[in-house]
């Protein structure tokens, strides 16, 4: 199928284009610079923005934890009702959105791929199960690392070629895209009640820390040369007086070189890793201290992890995050321990711009995308849900395009704001251009994903969004409303060079491609490791070895990419 | 005030599901109208007008409009559902979910009604002759915010969980009630005339219970000594009865519980 945009405003920020009027040749599925097939339908897209489809980086949209908060949040799941259609199916959930429908409202916002940032590997299968149900994107799910008996026993002996031949094997294994770790260490302590909240505290009964475990699978990473960095959930995550554990850790992969054009470490969800102060009362912003370093490194790449007013769940892999959150808001909570492998949980939050502390997340959820010069280095996410749902993000891009809608919101929330923020201070607006960073070619690139994902040149995927938005007429800082509104609802979502969302409708379901990672490691090695992991699978796992991989012909359109180490 | 009359006629064998039975449906819009508004029996959407007979003059506003049932519509579920003002009476016994989230307004069923009535009501009167199912006055399936205010009185016995999760408002038994009433309770007032079973209050962290009748008290209640007579809003219970602090099981507890020595 053949399809041609003609007249749009063009916003394509890895091949440098910003708003040109262009025409866009699509054929089977990819851009093209002319077309074979003469009969191609043309549409018209005069006085709208074209940017590639969106790529969302971290959203908790499958696997144990969205299930587990999907079975204990029916009140959730009556907010917010979806009836079926001719084509698509029913589904229900606000912050927990079932899977179909969890496709369908990503794509009718114009994204095309998304991933899910936490599979345990003994849930795996469970995850593909369900992003086999969720249709209309690119997925992939990120395999977490962070408990992981074996890994922690490599690294402390020191042996990086060992640890990277299991990750290897692990992430074929479970078909994940990158490594995840989420409180390093801090999940294994807490099977013992305890917690590793600084980068130097000991793992019980491992001698690890948490900055060894960081800084041997960046190794890892490199030596695999994956397509993506690690991908960290850092350590006193949610507490006040975080941020020096953050500067700590984002110095930890200093020197440590990658054979890719990218970051060696992201940090995802820095928000909740930038607070100062010593109690919930005395909670204060240290963006300012974040984002100078961040401004300062060239191998960290980070996520916003943005909060949004209301109603809704948070869940982690980081298991004593959650049973902390709990104990402050006295909700209903649940822990789960996966045996060897991470320990995560849920509890449903509640965030209100009447409250001190919330409010400051807030404003510090928009100071670090204002502060860090680099676009390039800073994405938009939620972290849905914990921050809140994903269906809300265009309320963030039109809160970073106007400093008027910033003022009217700040004029709103607790007045803290003023004293322990930054955020009224700040000028900065993002233009289109910044936002087509901020949201898809950034990610792009730091998912090493730029071949063929987040741009519009020649040989890229035909995922596509355009926005009913006119760069050369609106004022974003006074049409914030608008901004909000066109971004919320795509013109057209184009997915594999197919119209799937038109006038705010789905007018065709497709499955997305799965995207896993198989990288090579020496065979001598290997075979050492695999023994290991036929005593340790004997020795301790429930479940027998041959259980435990997840094969192809399980998943949909899988996608392999290949790394060579 | 301006009179409806529902005659039901061949009702279904199973759940009727029919939140438009209510004066916020039914003001300002002619009888024609009102046998055209849309009920579901199982996944069919049927008109009210294929179940009921419905009579009478229809008001231009919602508190002129009393809605009269007559007869059993003990399968008919949502009577009353998010109802804002006027009159319910239905002269039989009713489903399940009468008068859930109503705001404002008076229901009266003098029968029996199912469960989850009155679940997350906000205001008005809501009077039940018969006796109640479980769950009246609860909160939506997994909210811990349930029944925020108003006033439900039963002249019979209720079932299990009765004011679950209760944060407003009052809830008068003149009969007995099953286990766990005022379950998570953190406002508002229970009180039960007859006996109650066992779980008084558990988990419950404010508001107040009293049983004017036998019960059993959780060990997790804190006994605070004895009380001669109480005056509990206006109403006055002669005692002895004996107060409870509890439940004692949750942090920061100050719920309350008088059981008649």
């Amino acid at each position: 199928m053949s399809l041609i945009l003609k007249n749009g405003f063009v916003f394509d920020p890895i091949n440098g284009i910003k708003g040109d009027k262009s025409t866009i040749f699509i054929e089977d599925g990819f851009i093209v610079d002319d077309l074979k097939n003469k009969n191609a339908k043309v549409v018209d897209v005069s006085n709208k923005i074209i940017m590639p489809g969106g790529l969302e980086i971290h959203s908790h949209v499958a696997g144990g934890k969205p299930n587990i908060g999907r079975a204990f949040r029916p009140e959730d799941h009556e907010r917010f009702v979806m009836p079926k259609t001719n084509i698509t199916r029913s589904g229900s959930g606000y912050s927990t959105p079932s899977t179909f429908m969890t496709g369908y409202l990503y794509s009718m916002m114009g994204y095309t791929t998304v991933f899910t940032p936490a599979m345990p590997p003994l849930m795996a299968r469970h995850t593909h199960e369900e992003l086999n149900d969720l249709p209309m994107v690119d997925k992939g799910g990120y395999t977490l690392c962070d408990g992981n008996w074996f890994i922690l026993k490599y690294l402390r002996e020191g042996d990086i070629e060992k640890c990277a031949a299991y990750v290897s094997w692990l992430l074929k294994a479970t078909k994940g895209f990158a490594i995840k770790l989420t409180n390093p260490g801090g999940t294994e302590a807490w099977a013992w009640g305890r917690n590793c909240r600084n980068l130097d505290d000991e793992v019980p009964h491992f001698k690890i820390t948490p900055r060894e475990i960081i800084e041997g699978m960046v190794k890892v990473n490199e030596k695999l040369a994956l397509p993506h960095s690690v991908h960290l959930h850092a350590n006193n995550l949610g507490r006040p007086g975080n941020y020096t554990t953050t500067l700590d850790t984002l110095k930890v992969p200093k020197g440590i070189k990658s054979q890719r054009q990218r970051q060696t470490l992201h940090i995802t969800h820095i928000q909740f890793n930038s607070y100062g102060g010593d109690s919930w009362n005395s909670l204060e912003s240290k963006s300012d201290k974040i984002a100078n370093a961040i401004n300062k490194l060239d191998n960290i790449t980070v996520d916003t992890g943005n909060i949004i007013f209301g109603d809704t769940t948070t869940m982690s892999a980081d298991g004593p995050l959650e049973y902390y959150l709990q104990s402050i808001t006295g909700l209903k909570w649940a822990n789960r321990n996966v045996e060897l492998e991470t320990s995560p949980g849920v509890t449903p939050m509640i965030y209100s711009p009447k409250m001190a502390t919330t409010s400051i997340q807030w404003a510090i959820g928009l100071e670090l995308p204002l502060l860090i010069k680099d676009p390039w280095k800073v994405f938009l996410a939620t972290d849905h849900p914990n921050g809140g749902p994903f269906t809300k993000y265009p309320e963030i891009i039109a809160s970073l395009m106007s400093s008027k809608l910033r003022n009217q919101t700040l004029s709103g929330v607790n007045k803290a704001v003023n004293k322990r923020s930054i955020l009224p201070t700040l000028e900065r607006e993002y233009d289109f251009y910044d936002v087509a960073i901020f949201t898809r070619a950034g990610q792009a690139k730091a998912l090493g994903l730029d071949k063929n994902k987040g741009h519009l040149g020649v040989g890229a995927h035909a995922d596509i969004a355009v926005y009913d938005l006119n760069p050369d007429k609106i004022d974003p800082n006074n049409e914030h409303k608008l901004i909000k509104d066109k971004f919320s609802m795509a013109y057209l979502t184009i997915k594999d060079g197919k119209i799937v969302v038109r006038d705010r409708k789905i007018t065709k379901v497709i499955d997305g491609r799965t995207y896993w990672i198989d990288s090579v490691t020496p065979k001598n090695i290997e075979k050492e490791v695999y023994k290991d992991i036929d005593y340790y699978f004997k020795r301790y796992y429930s479940i027998n070895l041959a259980n435990y991989p997840v094969s192809e012909d399980y998943i949909t359109r899988p996608t392999v990419l290949k790394t060579n180490a | 005030m301006k009179e409806i009359v529902l005659i039901p006629e061949e009702l279904p064998k199973i759940g009727l599901e029919a939140d438009t039975i209510s004066p916020d449906f039914f003001a300002n819009k002619k009888i024609k109208e009102i046998n055209n508004l849309s009920v579901f029996c199982g996944n069919e959407k049927l008109t009210l007008g294929d179940f009921f007979d419905i009579k009478g003059t229809v008001g231009q506003r919602i508190s002129d409009i009393k809605i009269i049932i007559q007869g059993d519509v003990s399968l008919v579920k949502r009577i009353g559902q998010g109802m804002s003002g006027g009159e319910i009476l239905i002269k039989g016994n009713a489903g399940m979910y009468v008068g859930a989230e109503m705001k404002g307004g008076t229901i009266v069923v003098e029968g029996d009604i199912g469960s989850f009535s009155g679940q997350r009501m906000r205001g008005g009167h809501f009077i039940i002759k018969g006796n109640a199912g479980n769950y009246l006055g609860a909160s939506y399936r997994g909210d811990w915010r349930g029944m925020r205010g108003g006033e439900i009185t039963v002249d019979g016995n209720v079932g299990s969980e009765t004011g679950e999760f209760m944060v407003g408002g009052k809830i008068h038994i003149k009969g007995n009630c099953g286990p766990f009433i005022g379950i998570h309770m953190t406002k508002g007032l229970i009180i039960i005339e007859g006996d109650a079973d066992k779980r008084v209050g558990a988990q419950m962290v404010g508001g107040t219970i009293l049983v004017n009748g036998k019960t059993e008290m959780l060990p997790s209640f804190k006994l605070e000594g004895d009380e001669s007579n109480l005056n509990i809003n206006g109403a006055k219970f002669n005692g002895p009865f004996l107060k409870f602090k509890g439940d004692m099981a949750e942090m920061h507890s100050k719920g309350t519980v008088y059981i008649r020595k």
